[in-house]
């Protein structure tokens, strides 16, 4: 008999998700699948639109990430206009962007992901921030939700509100910063970087230090060998609002560097006519499949794909944890998912000490943060690196500013084919002979948990009807679940 | 006294609404010591099985954000209303249907068109699209239907309490928690939680409630507005004066305007059309009389009736779904 889990919904992550892993006759896994189950269907509706009003309404794609959709929105509506920002509005915009990478990395870090960690053997009732907070102690708790607080307040000065930002347009920023407010922001984050210390710190003690722990992180369970794509810098350091994208085999070497408007030669979709969802892949390798190595298209993005793509971090204590990384595992690229989690903390480093660079840049106060548009609109790409990966929106307009076309390749679709790799995998490891309880198949969430899939973004244009899926069988056994991904 | 047993859930959403839940603060750590959280997918394990092992009218409050586009969607939402003795429609989307509402504007159809076919990244020569009905190594395959409309809450199911927002802010969500036991109790609480009033009475502008004609009409990246004058009146379309009031005036402090997320007017019968026709009334420089053709001169600068005067509320409006 064939029996099938199912893993309804996916919890401590964002949006609709399940799993579903496919058992034979003896209760060993013959396949697993990570099923996205909703529909909105933005870059259709964006049709018709001020593409000026695209930077107000694409961020509500996610509510986690709506400052990563804000911010490259405006970046391809500067494009669509040709109108570059005057240097304040872009480093206010970097401000702004790097409070918003800090949000979310501690969010998931302490909110989703640590829960996993130090309340792995718990109930599963206890398996959250409130138990966390029970085990790790009040302080730690305040500390979270203060700094986390932070980052809201100071996207909430730059962007105008904490979670849904608002002040960039084509060409710049509605607001200048005032002194006051550079001095709160300053003193947040002098805040931020100690929160970042102890954060780095709390995973040394808690998870490094523990045996198990370690042995889980480096087994092979959660270890796929792929391409990795990010953003980096001149000097090919990790940058999150500017740069090109690079992108590295698995043994690390580059074997591309593109500007973001030339998405279109790098990466492309594959489509099924049996499943709702897109699988982006690297042009240049080709589609082969859901595999892993150098001849696969399968690349990955997020937290440790832009370290593994990048020769280091900008400043100096995120680089120091950036160097720790890879001298923990001896080498690079790291290729353990579960890696993803302590990456996250790399970059909360670098987002904190960037935010304090950037309050202290003298620049920062200047009241010229607008360029108002001369030339007409007619077409741009604007990208950046979403707290979840590399992000790309590319519009196209009339002679008015209206929007013609969106095509729009978010962060975790580019994670789809990897998450879905990921799943059956720590399946097959986990649930041999039909032995399976609620910690395995947590076990098996935290394959997907690790790449902080954000699922109300994949689905910005996913048409599909949330159905528990459907299943084929062939000779009384599952043939195969559609959408199979 | 006894906890408040609560339920939460996420439909057609962003998750913004269960950010805005975590912005309280320090408050939230508090939450476990009054609130019995029984479900709430993005944050705690509990699964589909422990959703649906809830006695019938066994929880005191069901917190439901984002709109209703899927059958499971649809499904999730009557097992909460069985469940729960009050519902709240939390957020714009819940409320009116919010900006995943203009997908209203389209059919499936297109949609599909869109992102299977013409989307640029597409590597699809033969045009394969997902169809409900496929085959494939001699089996026949299927796909689900589509959902044909983005519906607010409140369409499908019995709702008590309505919170708007997108998402709401800090200040509403903090008078939500502090009207939680009254909810529970069944006490007279207010249903909808913000201003009667429009936002205009809550703008810090010093201008704003001045009669003054609009002479042009700009777009917001046209020009550099000022801080202190009413946005309106500087020629930038501001949904201030057509939207409840309660969020803070987060927008205009910021300099940009409104865009009506917290809900049109009380007194209104659709939440754009007499935004519209307001608009119209004050367009223009003129002192007695203007010629209607030269309205339409001033009213030119808005080129999308529908994402300016209903973008959180297309699918609660009269006219509110292109059909097929």
């Amino acid at each position: 008999m064939t029996r099938k889990i199912s893993i309804l919904p996916n919890t401590r992550l964002e949006g609709h998700g399940k799993v579903e892993i496919i058992l034979d006759d003896d209760g060993n896994v013959i396949d697993g699948f990570f099923q996205v189950i909703e529909f909105r269907g933005f870059e259709k509706f964006c049709e018709g639109r001020h593409v000026e009003e695209l930077p107000r309404i694409t961020p509500k794609i996610c509510g986690v990430c709506p400052g990563a959709h804000h911010t490259a929105s405006a970046k391809a509506c500067d494009a669509v206009y040709n109108a570059e920002p005057p240097p304040a509005a872009k480093k206010l915009r970097e401000m702004y962007y790097s409070a918003h990478m800090a949000h979310s990395h501690i969010l998931h870090f302490f909110a989703l992901g640590a829960p996993d960690f130090v309340l792995m053997g718990e109930d599963a009732a206890k398996r959250n921030i409130f138990g966390l907070v029970a085990a790790v102690g009040r302080d730690i708790g305040m500390a979270v939700v203060d700094n986390r607080g932070y980052a809201q307040r100071i996207q909430e000065i730059i962007g105008g509100h904490p979670i849904y930002p608002v002040s960039s347009l084509p060409g710049g920023l509605s607001k200048p910063l005032g002194e006051a407010q550079r001095e709160e922001i300053e003193k947040m984050a002098v805040s931020l970087i100690d929160f970042s210390k102890q954060s780095l710190e709390i995973f040394e003690n808690l998870v490094l230090k523990n045996q198990e722990l370690v042995e889980l992180i480096a087994s092979d369970l959660y270890r796929h060998e792929t391409h990795y794509a990010g953003m980096v810098d001149r000097d090919n350091r990790v940058n999150f609002y500017e740069g090109r994208i690079r992108v590295v085999d698995p043994e690390g070497k580059e074997i591309c560097l593109f500007e973001g408007a030339d998405y279109l030669e790098n990466i492309a979709e594959h489509v099924e006519p049996w499943s709702y969802l897109k699988i982006p892949y690297l042009k240049k390798v080709g589609w082969k499949g859901y595999i892993d190595g150098p001849g696969s298209g399968v690349y990955r993005v997020n937290s440790l794909a832009r370290l593994n793509v990048a020769e280091g971090m900008a400043t100096p204590l995120a680089a120091e944890a950036y160097d720790n990384l890879y001298r923990f595992f001896g080498g690079k690229p790291v290729h353990n998912t579960l890696a993803y989690h302590w990456a996250r903390l790399v970059e909360l480093m670098y987002a904190s000490e960037r935010i304090l660079e950037l309050a202290q840049d003298p620049q920062i106060t200047d009241t010229n943060v607008r360029n108002i548009p001369s030339s007409k609109p007619s077409e741009g790409v604007g990208v950046v690196e979403a707290p979840r990966g590399t992000l790309y929106h590319h519009y196209v307009t009339d002679k008015k500013g209206i929007v013609q076309k969106v095509n729009l390749i978010v962060a975790t679709v580019q994670n789809n084919a990897a998450i879905n790799m990921s799943v059956k995998k720590a399946a097959q490891g986990l649930i041999r002979n039909g032995v399976v309880d609620d910690k395995l198949l947590n076990m098996v969430e935290m394959a997907v948990r690790a790449y902080d899939p954000c699922l109300a973004c994949a689905s910005h244009a996913i048409p599909g009807r949330e159905t528990p899926g459907v299943r084929i069988y062939r000779s009384g056994k599952l043939y195969k679940r559609l959408p199979e991904c | 006294m006894n906890k408040i047993r609560m339920i939460l859930n996420w439909g057609a959403s962003c998750g913004g609404c269960d950010v805005s839940i975590l912005d309280i603060g320090r408050a939230v750590l508090d939450l476990p010591n009054d609130v019995d959280i029984l479900y709430w997918p993005v944050a705690l394990d509990f699964k589909r099985k422990d959703l649906e092992a809830l006695a019938d009218q066994s929880v005191d409050i069901g917190v439901i954000n984002g709109a209703v586009r899927t059958s499971e969607q649809e499904e999730e939402a009557k097992i909460f209303r069985a469940k729960c003795k009050s519902i709240i429609a939390y957020g714009s989307c819940a409320c009116f249907g919010g900006i995943p509402g203009l997908a209203n504007q389209f059919v499936g159809e297109d949609l599909i068109a869109r992102a299977y076919r013409e989307a640029p990244s597409n590597v699809n020569e033969e045009g394969v699209v997902p169809s409900r009905e496929s085959e494939r190594n001699g089996y026949v395959l299927l796909l689900p239907e589509f959902a044909s409309e983005v519906r607010p809450l409140e369409k499908l199911i019995k709702v008590d309490h309505f919170v708007p927002g997108c998402p709401p802010s800090t200040s509403t969500v903090a008078e939500l928690i502090g009207n939680l036991g009254a909810i529970a109790r069944g006490d007279a609480v207010k249903k909808i939680f913000a201003s009667d009033k429009s936002l205009c009475y809550d703008c810090p502008r010093e201008k704003t409630k001045e009669a003054k004609r609009v002479e042009k009409l700009y777009r917001p990246h046209e020009i550099i507005a000022g801080n202190e004058r009413c946005l309106l009146e500087q020629g930038i379309v501001c949904l201030g004066f057509a939207t409840r009031g309660g969020c803070g005036a987060r927008c205009i402090a910021v300099n940009m305007p409104c865009r009506g997320c917290y809900g049109w007017l009380p007194k209104m019968a659709d939440p754009g059309a007499e935004a519209m026709s307001a608009l119209a009334a004050i367009a223009g420089d003129w002192e007695d009389y203007m010629p209607p053709a030269k309205i339409f001169d001033v009213l030119d600068a808005v080129k999308d009736a529908v994402g300016t005067f209903y973008a959180f509320s297309l699918p609660s409006a009269i006219i509110n779904k292109k059909r097929g």
